[in-house]
């Protein structure tokens, strides 16, 4: 099976390590990774922002980029609900939007539903996840506290063979990191006051390590983290599979 | 900085005020959570609760003329308002021509929304608030800073120095039984006073012309059975086509609100009691606006349970007084710019667009949908700072050629660490890599 990763802009350039893992993981699963070079970014920063029209051309380039591949995967669920969700709204009457659409997925969604990967290795860590708000309320990659439906967790059950692997409970299973894109820099004190709740919750429920399915709020935590001189480590749900399965 | 982020900071200062706030409002999110697991079709109670809400928005003008109609035959008199000034008028006109100097008022947030209190009180009409906790925001003469629950910022010891100071309660008492007798007793006499009480309305039934008022303290109550004058006052969106889908409402309010059940009184009330005569002021102020433009329809939806308040993560963090409307929080944030766009440019982005708020309504706005689209029309408007319009364009260019992002990014993991960043005043910059993924990877490549 041939894929073509879809590697954020701020993992390209500030966290290659988690692109590498990306691509392991998969390779690991039998699965040929290609990387389109001409990939940028796909334009999340502006439609956030509300500039829908900055965010068009990169929005048409993602379209080109990815055009000759039958499977698109990104390890972020932010990014890969900007081309499920909100190129649409950013193209609108694009009729190249649904064909990306249908086939990108996010790292954990796609070594779930379409590989059916049930990785096994080993993990001896006490490990708390942070469920992303886009990839868990956009793309549902797990059911979430709010609503009444079978409890479900794509990510968790991607753990579930992993030997030694601890998952902390946390009081706030699913509470925001405060990152937001722009909003941890125009509303900062607000941004760092959940960063610094959410790391805390960690640290009660005893974990070692916050693991995550992307960057951008492991980034935010991670800043947090290290100013305030405190032990616990980030680390991406593709590095953590890497390293468990090596 | 937005004037959010301004009041927002202020109110992070205070940490250990804060996460008092955040764990109080926190708790009621937790109730509802407990409450609705009770209810196994809840998913399918949200789902036909935001469907016949959509059915009655759609039909909207019909069944507010069968409202009017039933509410006639039923004795009431029934107004309408453009706006919350025809609105504060109505009601001023009702009080003059009855020469009330009295009024007692449960809670409405749409006459919050009016700023009614004020106007009346300009024209010589004593108002007081008869839930406990609008009594206390009134007291401080500051706005309720949330739906539902109007002082929950405030802690009961400082609600033990309000009551000192206007009430004569002993100074020190803190415990919140005795505050609340206190509180109970000084209404009472307002109660016995009043020339005329004034409701808000929960749910209006077009097929009976009733209206619908939930409360826990039997406030609403009270005010209409002792003075013989009701004043109910509604945003059009009230309406619900019948008693049966009335139904699906109190089970979703209450258990949204505050994880009760229900609410202790759910009062209805079918014209004037025998003797008495009762009015219903209608009110628009700007929700036709919002009816005609399709993207921003669904908030009419809203029945003001403030469960959107209660699981937001930014609200809890930065109180409902940072938003600077009368109606707080993600519900507040959608529905404030239609009223004045450049005025409240900056609650759309008072929000990390996490989403919870559209999964915990009991009647599904997309709510962080519509902050999102809200944010792409003020940004058309020219309503957001000329800085991060620059900062996108700039972007957008650089990111749109492969070449330039290539060497920025790559200018960005050098000079990054020298650059005065807002993003250092509380967090460290990720360790810069020397070399990006596509550099890493083309090497991984040649190297196979």
């Amino acid at each position: 099976m041939d894929v073509a990763l879809f590697i954020p802009c701020y993992v390209d350039q500030f966290y290659p390590r988690v692109g590498l893992a990306t691509a392991e993981v998969l390779e690991r699963h039998g699965v040929t990774v290609h990387f389109p070079e001409a990939q940028t970014c796909c334009g999340q920063p502006m439609a956030n922002s509300g500039f829908f029209d900055d965010a068009r051309p990169l929005a048409r380039k993602m379209l080109e980029v990815f055009a000759p591949y039958e499977h698109v995967v990104c390890p972020s669920g932010s990014c890969t609900s900007m081309v499920r969700n909100h190129f649409e709204t950013v193209l609108p009457g694009d009729p190249r939007v649904a064909g990306l659409r249908a086939k990108t997925r996010e790292l954990c969604e796609f070594l779930h539903d379409v590989l059916r990967a049930r990785p096994r290795g080993r993990f001896p860590h006490k490990v708390g996840l942070h469920d992303s708000c886009h990839g868990l309320r956009e793309l549902r990659l797990g059911s979430g506290s709010e609503r009444l439906v079978q409890a479900f967790s794509k990510m968790r059950t991607l753990l579930d063979g992993i030997d030694g692997l601890q998952l902390v409970e946390l009081a706030r299973a699913d509470e925001c990191c405060g990152f937001g894109g722009t909003f941890a820099v125009t509303e900062e004190a607000v941004s760092c006051a959940m960063g610094r709740d959410r790391i805390a919750d960690h640290e009660r429920a005893g974990a070692e390590l916050i693991a995550g399915g992307d960057v951008s709020c492991l980034m935010h935590l991670e800043g947090l983290i290290r100013r305030d001189g405190k032990k616990l480590r980030v680390l991406h749900v593709a590095e953590l599979l890497e390293e468990a399965t090596r | 900085m937005t004037e959010h982020a301004a009041r927002a900071a202020e109110f992070v200062k205070n940490d250990a005020r804060l996460h008092w706030h955040d764990q109080a409002v926190w708790f009621v999110r937790n109730k509802r959570d407990i409450a609705r697991s009770f209810v196994p079709e809840w998913e399918e109670l949200r789902s036909l609760g935001s469907q016949i809400k959509a059915h009655t928005l759609s039909r909207l003008a019909g069944y507010l003329e069968e409202f009017e109609r039933n509410a006639r035959a039923a004795g009431a008199a029934v107004h309408w308002a453009r706006d919350a000034d025809e609105h504060n008028r109505i009601v001023h006109g009702i009080l003059r021509e009855n020469g009330v100097t009295r009024l007692v008022k449960s809670k409405s947030m749409l006459t919050e929304e009016c700023h009614l209190n004020e106007y009346l009180e300009a024209h010589g009409v004593e108002v007081v608030d008869t839930d406990l906790g609008e009594r206390i925001v009134q007291f401080r003469r500051e706005p309720p800073s949330h739906i539902v629950m109007p002082a929950i910022h405030l802690k009961k010891e400082e609600i033990g120095e309000l009551f000192h100071d206007k009430l004569g309660t002993p100074r020190g008492l803190a415990d919140p039984k005795q505050l609340a007798e206190a509180a109970r007793a000084h209404l009472r006499e307002k109660f016995l006073a009043a020339q005329a009480g004034l409701t808000g309305v929960n749910f209006a039934i077009a097929s009976t012309g009733g209206v619908v008022v939930c409360t826990n303290e039997g406030n609403a109550d009270l005010g209409t059975a002792l003075p013989p004058i009701h004043i109910a006052c509604m945003g059009v969106e009230k309406l619900v086509p019948s008693p049966r889908e009335l139904a699906v409402f109190l089970r979703l309010l209450a258990r949204s609100a505050t994880g009760q059940p229900i609410t202790a009184y759910t009062s209805h009330f079918h014209g004037p009691r025998p003797g008495a005569s009762m009015h219903i002021v209608i009110v628009d102020h700007g929700r036709s606006r919002i009816l005609a433009r399709e993207e921003y329809r669904n908030s009419l939806k809203c029945i003001r349970c403030a469960a959107c308040l209660n699981t937001c993560p930014v609200y809890r963090r930065s109180g409902g007084h940072s938003y600077g409307v009368a109606v707080a929080g993600p519900i507040g944030s959608v529905l404030a710019p239609h009223v004045d766009p450049k005025k409240h440019a900056d609650l759309p982005f008072a929000s990390t667009l996490c989403g919870s708020c559209s999964d915990v309504c009991p009647v599904r706005i997309d709510l962080h949908h519509q902050l999102l689209a809200w944010r792409g029309e003020l940004a058309a408007q020219g309503l957001v700072p000329l800085r991060k319009r620059v900062v996108s364009r700039v972007g957008r260019w650089v990111l749109a050629r492969t070449w330039a992002y290539r060497f920025f990014g790559k200018l960005a993991r050098i000079f990054a660490r020298y650059v005065p960043n807002p993003w250092t005043r509380q967090r460290e910059l990720p360790p810069m890599p020397r070399e990006s993924f596509r550099a890493q990877w083309r090497k991984r490549v040649r190297a196979r």
